[in-house]
């Protein structure tokens, strides 16, 4: 479904030039779900954006279905197959925009047909009820914006659903439901996630499979059994899920 | 339908049509307005200017041109209630007549600058690169002038007229418009919502106008308002010295220009119109204060 081969992402210029990303390798199977775990600026979140095609700035090889995609432009198959689901729901919403058209204006882009149809299946799809169709973003929770966020990204009827740690943003009886609700779809649609988060409880819950992150560099793939077992390849690894499981109560 | 259930149909939480969301949030702006007592009287004194400019020639006592050179230079009295001027020509008449002026140039000027500001600002700040570049440098060479002073020079090339007065004040009116709507532009091209809307394959022309506009205009609404009260200075400044409206056009600028040979010993001719520009400058000033509350997208609303 997605394979990414030898992906350096930077920012800047010369002098200045951060590389964010270097040499980023994995591949994300049909119906798989992936995770990308690692400590903030570890370049996860980075590594959607360039496969979204928000950031120009990228060498190396990203493969969706088999096909190579280019520096910046994405074709209308490409946003029919990928979509994405943002950290901040009260970023990714436009403030003027009615729910309504919010979905509206997707589904037509999208070139979709009854589309007024459409909205009330999306809407009963995350698990809203079509009250909420005309309301504005700040009449909305956290969690029903990003319940919003995640209709919009359903709307192309995309495969593979990119989502830059969804729950963060959230506080935490409202992760469980958006989380649920996540995993709810993934086995309705038979879509493909990859999921970047810092929580490792979360991925541990939601992936088949992760890759380990620092400064940029991807430092281990495992099993999520390894994970919940605690079994990491490498230093880092360890350090990160002994630090995580310092943090949650020792169970 | 009564009116308690009216209200909250309106201020309902889960609108049931596109119609009652939109009608509901206009209501909400309009709660948050009338809240502001000094905006609401802004808003009064300008729809009285609105209902006068409409109603002039039946308001006006007399004819606005009517000269009566033994009555020259009269103090307010029960015949002309605020006097007249070095003609003879009922002052109350010609402001009233003036008020059409006034809002002729202010109108024309807010339909203008705003939009030249508008498009050239969200066009640079959102294509960046030389685009933004050229643009702005344009922009900074209109802004360095003094404005009346780039306004003297317009009217001076055009001819002196009222029209071109005002277009003369919508040219130079609209840089600080731009750099508005391109510092609005940087904040808003990179949130969430705009590559969202990028990720279903909206085009740039599309992300300008749907999702950029709305966010600037409001801010520069309110800008607008605000200045009003500098654009009718400038139309009278430019009336005042002759580059305006030409005589015997009752425009307020001109007739404190006529005032002025005998502003010590005739007060009235000068203080009138002086008056009213004060009054409607303020009321701008108030409904854009208003305006704000209302409008301004980081004002806390909820």
């Amino acid at each position: 479904m997605l394979t990414v081969q030898d992906l350096d992402v930077w920012f800047g210029h010369a002098p200045d030039r951060v590389d964010a990303v270097k040499g980023a390798e994995f591949r994300v199977a049909q119906g798989e779900s992936f995770g990308l775990v690692g400590e903030s600026g570890s370049g996860k979140s980075t590594i959607l954006r360039a496969i979204a095609g928000l950031i120009p700035s990228w060498s190396g090889q990203i493969k969706v279905d088999g096909k190579p995609l280019a520096t910046d432009r994405r074709d209308r198959a490409f946003f029919k197959t990928v979509q994405m689901v943002f950290q901040d729901p009260y970023a990714s919403l436009h403030p003027r925009h009615s729910v309504d058209a919010v979905l509206a204006e997707t589904l037509r882009l999208q070139g979709m047909d009854r589309i007024d149809q459409r909205i009330a299946q999306l809407l009963d799809d995350v698990g809203l009820g079509r009250g909420f169709r005309f309301r504005y973003p700040h009449q909305l929770s956290g969690g029903q914006r990003q319940r919003v966020a995640i209709a919009r990204a359903l709307a192309a009827e995309p495969r593979l659903l990119l989502l830059d740690e969804p729950t963060s943003a959230l506080d935490v009886s409202v992760q469980a439901e958006i989380l649920n609700l996540l995993a709810d779809l993934r086995s309705e649609h038979g879509l493909t996630y990859l999921m970047v988060s810092h929580d490792l409880s979360v991925v541990g819950h939601m992936c088949d499979r992760l890759a380990v992150m620092q400064h940029g560099r991807i430092v281990e793939v495992m099993e999520v059994d390894d994970l919940r077992a605690g079994r990491g390849q490498q230093n880092y690894t360890r350090q990160l899920i002994a630090a995580s499981a310092g943090y949650s109560a020792p169970a | 339908m009564s009116a308690v259930s009216r209200r909250e149909w309106l201020l309902s939480d889960a609108p049931q049509t596109r119609r009652q969301a939109r009608l509901g949030a206009i209501y909400q702006g309009w709660l948050t307005f009338r809240g502001n007592k000094l905006a609401m009287l802004g808003l009064i004194i300008l729809v009285l200017l609105i209902a006068m400019a409409i109603f002039a020639p039946l308001l006006a006592p007399q004819s606005p041109y009517a000269q009566n050179l033994a009555d020259r230079l009269q103090p307010p009295s029960s015949a002309h209630w605020l006097g007249t001027d070095a003609l003879g020509r009922d002052i109350l008449s010609r402001l009233i007549h003036g008020s059409r002026i006034t809002l002729f140039i202010v109108g024309t000027v807010a339909l203008i600058a705003p939009v030249i500001g508008l498009f050239i600002g969200t066009v640079a700040g959102f294509a960046g690169g030389w685009v933004d570049q050229v643009l702005m440098r344009i922009t900074d060479i209109f802004l360095a002038f003094p404005k009346l002073i780039l306004a003297l020079a317009f009217v001076a090339a055009l001819g002196p007229s009222i029209g071109n007065a005002v277009l003369a004040l919508a040219l130079t009116a609209w840089p600080p418009y731009a750099r508005l709507a391109r510092a609005e532009t940087l904040t808003i091209r990179n949130a969430d919502f705009i590559a969202a809307a990028r990720l279903q394959g909206a085009g740039r022309l599309r992300l300008l106008i749907r999702h950029i506009w709305p966010l600037c205009v409001s801010s520069l609404i309110v800008r607008v308002a605000l200045d009003m009260a500098g654009i009718i200075l400038s139309a009278a400044g430019l009336g005042f010295l002759g580059l305006g409206a030409q005589p015997p056009l009752p425009e307020w600028g001109a007739m404190i220009s006529d005032g002025r040979t005998y502003i010590l010993d005739y007060w009235w001719v000068a203080a009138m119109p002086g008056i009213a520009i004060f009054t409607v400058s303020m009321a701008f000033n108030l409904l854009g204060d208003g305006l704000r509350d209302v409008l301004d997208p980081k004002g806390d609303k909820s």
